[in-house]
């Protein structure tokens, strides 16, 4: 076992990297969706074992056919890719975990191995970025992941996923590009792709043009990516048009994944050797933040589609986690990664609660869930727990980040009481959105002339409790994502924790 | 000269470029891009990219033609005309590019010896090339090799592709497919490609050996010059979609049945991954050649002889895996 312990960064990609060749020829029906839920879980496990070797302090490094870094392909994985290691693989799993029924319905036997193996490209797509160390590197694994998104939104039987589909593909592309210019530009002035390397050669440049340019065309190019209003105009209808397993696997984890990119790039190559900086970045993000958060929740307040709903509270999410970091301090970005945490656990509960409906409910608009809690009791009251969690109330966790969110807040006088107000807004407004649902499935009137439906399936329902009760968990005992966002924001900040 | 030519050929390019966007003929768009990449890939040649250039001559000049032909063939000719958004574009476009030359206007001449990327890891790569794997072509060294796991995903870049449309095309109505297997009958096969047509059809069997033969000297020989794994699967697929073009479709799927295509496309990938798990359990890390041999040299050679080989099964399997899938929707 030890000895395979210093390969886990290359298993945590390549396990379900190199599962994909063989899903695809799997032609027994059902035995595709077990390899890659297994598949999946043990992806899960690979990123277990590594957060606990850095939470033991471990230097987990890797490289790539044993080259020295700057000249091969280096893996690094610390604690802030940890915790989105844990994101990423935890949501993927829960979401596979929940996904053979609805698959089942939805698409023909002869394609499942197909879309289970775009299921798992994406997800080697996304720890791939996350464990690696070279800009380029990760730009490949951007490519896949895109690549594998774009399949899987548009592979439901719902033909409107097809235009969607098509404007996240252009506006992902450009994103995607976007990234790349700003990369080959660094390459210009410092001759390196590799992260470390580049942090240090970067400092003797003495021209910070192209730096400043390269800053500004990976800042807006991951923001395309990770839906940062007002460039959020791809996510609302990709989220609601693709198949329900697919809406809890990428919303919880997709955004997050650029904004984790976004983050590392601006605070590790742009903050410390562009004058500044930092100051732009605040005021560069702190309005796109109030914007995102006030905006999204009041348009998810008016809509009547519950996955679009949901979608619009996305984005106002992504909102909360800019504005941690847009404050540059110690507490705001521990506040900004446990909010990713947080938010992943409580959109996923609440995500694989619409997958109950969607098993019973021909339509998901509000209207036509009237009275729906009388016949899924328990998954509509899932979906109030998690919406709790969404919200903010103490013992969730969603509290813990608010309340990190709030004391990072305070630290900046009166520019902080502001933005404590806006919080507090965006809660309220979160409160009356799901309110609304509430109100439709608890106190609304059947439909006349609707049909009996039971309760969703058991399997689908055990894995949404299971999620919604991790949020009362992670709310009561937050130690773990506490030690880890905090470390996090140390090595952002270029502390050595 | 270079500077001459290249002004030159980039002027070309421009225009060319121009002439796409302004096209509202959908089919002369796709001959401009046609032409397009070729000037792209003369230009990469002219910059002693030979690799690249290769790349993008069969990719992009031969194969996404053909493709976007067989995409032609689905949809309308002529694009439908909205001109709402036209300015703004325009905005955005101009000012990326202006930002683009304001960050590098007058930064890194063309050709210093002294720029960042000539001074740090590029001599090493040079230097050690020789004594690592004993091969000539350092481009191959740093793709096969010193940067391997980057290809490895692209690799998997070009299998996700071919999974996608794999998929989304896949869904071929019940009903249709068998309407369409009674509806029409076996004499439509003589009737495909350009039979018909003889003096296409006697130089182009002519040329299909040929490419083919090319494309196995190009993946076998891309140790030693210009090539690999990626070129040679377009230049071997793009000799079969040849054929296809010729003879009918289906006469090249009774050459290549869809059940090959699959294995090469899934079989490449593994064998690609498997390289690299060999290297973990002899002792090396994931991706490391030199544990594959008594011999490090011997190892890494034998090494990115054998991803090459899983590149170009990929590479080839999945072009013609969509080429097929575009040409049997266009039956139905």
């Amino acid at each position: 076992m030890s000895a395979w312990a210093q390969h886990l960064p290359a298993l945590q990609v390549g396990v379900p990297l190199l599962t994909t060749p063989i899903i695809v020829l799997l032609r027994p029906h059902g035995l595709s969706w077990a390899a890659a839920t297994l598949t999946s879980c043990f992806t899960f496990f690979i990123a277990v074992m590594l957060t606990v070797a850095v939470l033991q302090g471990q230097q987990v490094q890797y490289s790539m056919g044993a080259w020295p870094a700057p000249h091969g392909i280096a893996l690094s994985v610390d604690a802030f890719s940890a915790i989105l290691l844990l994101i990423v693989t935890g949501a993927s799993t829960v979401a596979l975990l929940a996904a053979r029924q609805i698959v089942n319905a939805e698409i023909e036997a002869s394609r499942q191995p197909l879309f289970y193996t775009a299921w798992l490209l994406a997800l080697a797509g996304f720890v791939g970025i996350l464990v690696s160390a070279d800009a380029f590197n990760i730009f490949v694994f951007m490519e896949i992941s895109s690549l594998a998104s774009y399949v899987l939104i548009a592979g439901g039987s719902d033909r409107r996923a097809l235009p969607a589909v098509f404007k996240y593909l252009v506006m992902g592309t450009i994103g995607a590009t976007f990234y790349l210019i700003g990369i080959g530009l660094i390459y210009l002035m410092t001759g390196t792709l590799n992260l470390a390397d580049m942090e240090v050669r970067i400092r003797e440049v003495s021209d910070q043009k192209p730096i400043l340019v390269a800053a500004g065309f990976i800042t807006i190019g991951l923001a395309l990516k990770a839906a940062v209003f007002p460039l959020h105009l791809w996510l609302p209808n990709a989220y609601t048009y693709a198949p329900v397993p697919v809406t809890v696997f990428l919303a919880a984890c997709s955004t997050k994944v650029s904004l984790y990119l976004l983050l590392r790039f601006d605070f590790f190559l742009f903050q410390p050797n562009l004058l500044n900086h930092n100051i732009q970045f605040s005021y560069f993000i702190m309005p796109l933040a109030i914007l995102a958060i006030l905006a999204a929740s009041s348009l998810a307040m008016f809509e009547r589609n519950l996955k679009r709903l949901l979608a619009y509270s996305s984005i106002a999410q992504v909102g909360y986690i800019l504005l941690g970091a847009s404050l540059v301090s110690l507490i705001g970005l521990t506040a900004s990664v446990i909010h990713m945490f947080n938010h992943a656990l409580a959109k996923a509960a609440l995500f694989l609660c619409v997958a109950c409906l969607a098993t019973r409910c021909a339509n998901l608009r509000i209207d036509s869930l009237r009275g729906v809690a009388k016949q899924m009791p328990w998954t509509m009251a899932a979906f109030l727990l998690a919406g709790l969690s969404l919200i903010g109330v103490p013992g969730t966790a969603g509290f813990i980040s608010k309340w990190y969110l709030i004391t990072a807040a305070l630290d900046e006088g009166l520019l902080g009481v502001g933005l404590i107000v806006v919080v507090a807004a965006g809660s309220l407004m979160a409160v009356y959105y799901l309110w609304r649902v509430i109100e439709a499935a608890y106190f609304g009137k059947t439909n006349e002339g609707a049909e009996i439906v039971g309760e969703a399936p058991l399997g689908i329902l055990v894995v949404c409790w299971l999620v919604v009760l991790s949020n009362y968990y992670f709310g009561l005992a937050p130690s773990l994502p506490t030690t880890l966002s905090s470390a996090a924001a140390q090595i952002l900040l270029g502390q050595v924790p | 000269m270079t500077v001459f030519f290249g002004v030159f050929l980039l002027t070309l390019l421009l225009i060319v470029a121009i002439a796409i966007v302004r096209a509202d003929n959908l089919f002369v768009a796709v001959m401009l891009g046609g032409i397009f990449s070729l000037l792209m890939a003369t230009i990469f040649f002219l910059l002693d990219a030979p690799d690249v250039a290769l790349t993008e001559a069969a990719v992009g000049a031969g194969i996404s033609t053909v493709l976007y032909l067989a995409a032609l063939a689905l949809t309308a000719e002529r694009e439908k005309r909205h001109t709402v958004h036209q300015i703004k574009a325009l905005v955005v476009v101009t000012t990326t590019a202006l930002l683009v030359i304001f960050a590098t206007f007058d930064n890194v001449q063309f050709g210093d010896p002294t720029a960042p990327v000539h001074v740090h890891v590029g001599p090493w790569y040079l230097e050690n090339t020789q004594r690592y794997m004993d091969i000539p072509n350092v481009v191959t060294a740093i793709l096969g090799s010193f940067r391997g796991y980057d290809t490895l995903g692209e690799l998997f870049v070009v299998f996700t592709a071919g999974i996608g449309v794999l998929f989304l095309l896949g869904t071929r109505p019940k009903k249709d497919t068998e309407a369409a297997e009674t509806l029409i009958p076996q004499q439509s096969e003589t009737s495909e490609g350009l039979r018909n047509y003889l003096i296409p059809r006697l130089t182009g069997r002519l040329l299909v050996p040929i490419i083919l033969l090319f494309g196995l000297y190009v993946q076998f020989h891309g140790e030693y010059s210009p090539g690999g794994g990626f070129q040679a699967g377009a230049i071997i697929a793009a000799g079969i979609i040849l054929y296809a073009l010729l003879e009918g479709e289906t006469a090249a799927l009774r050459v290549v049945p869809q059940w090959m295509l699959m294995a090469l496309m899934a079989g490449g990938a593994l064998l690609y991954g498997m390289v690299g798990v060999v290297g973990m359990l002899l002792g090396g890390q994931f991706l490391d050649y030199s544990v594959l041999a008594d011999n490090p040299v011997t190892g890494q050679q034998l090494g990115i002889l054998l991803i090459e080989l899983g590149v170009g099964m990929t590479v080839s399997g999945v072009l013609l895996s969509i080429f097929h899938a575009f040409a049997a929707r266009d039956k139905y």
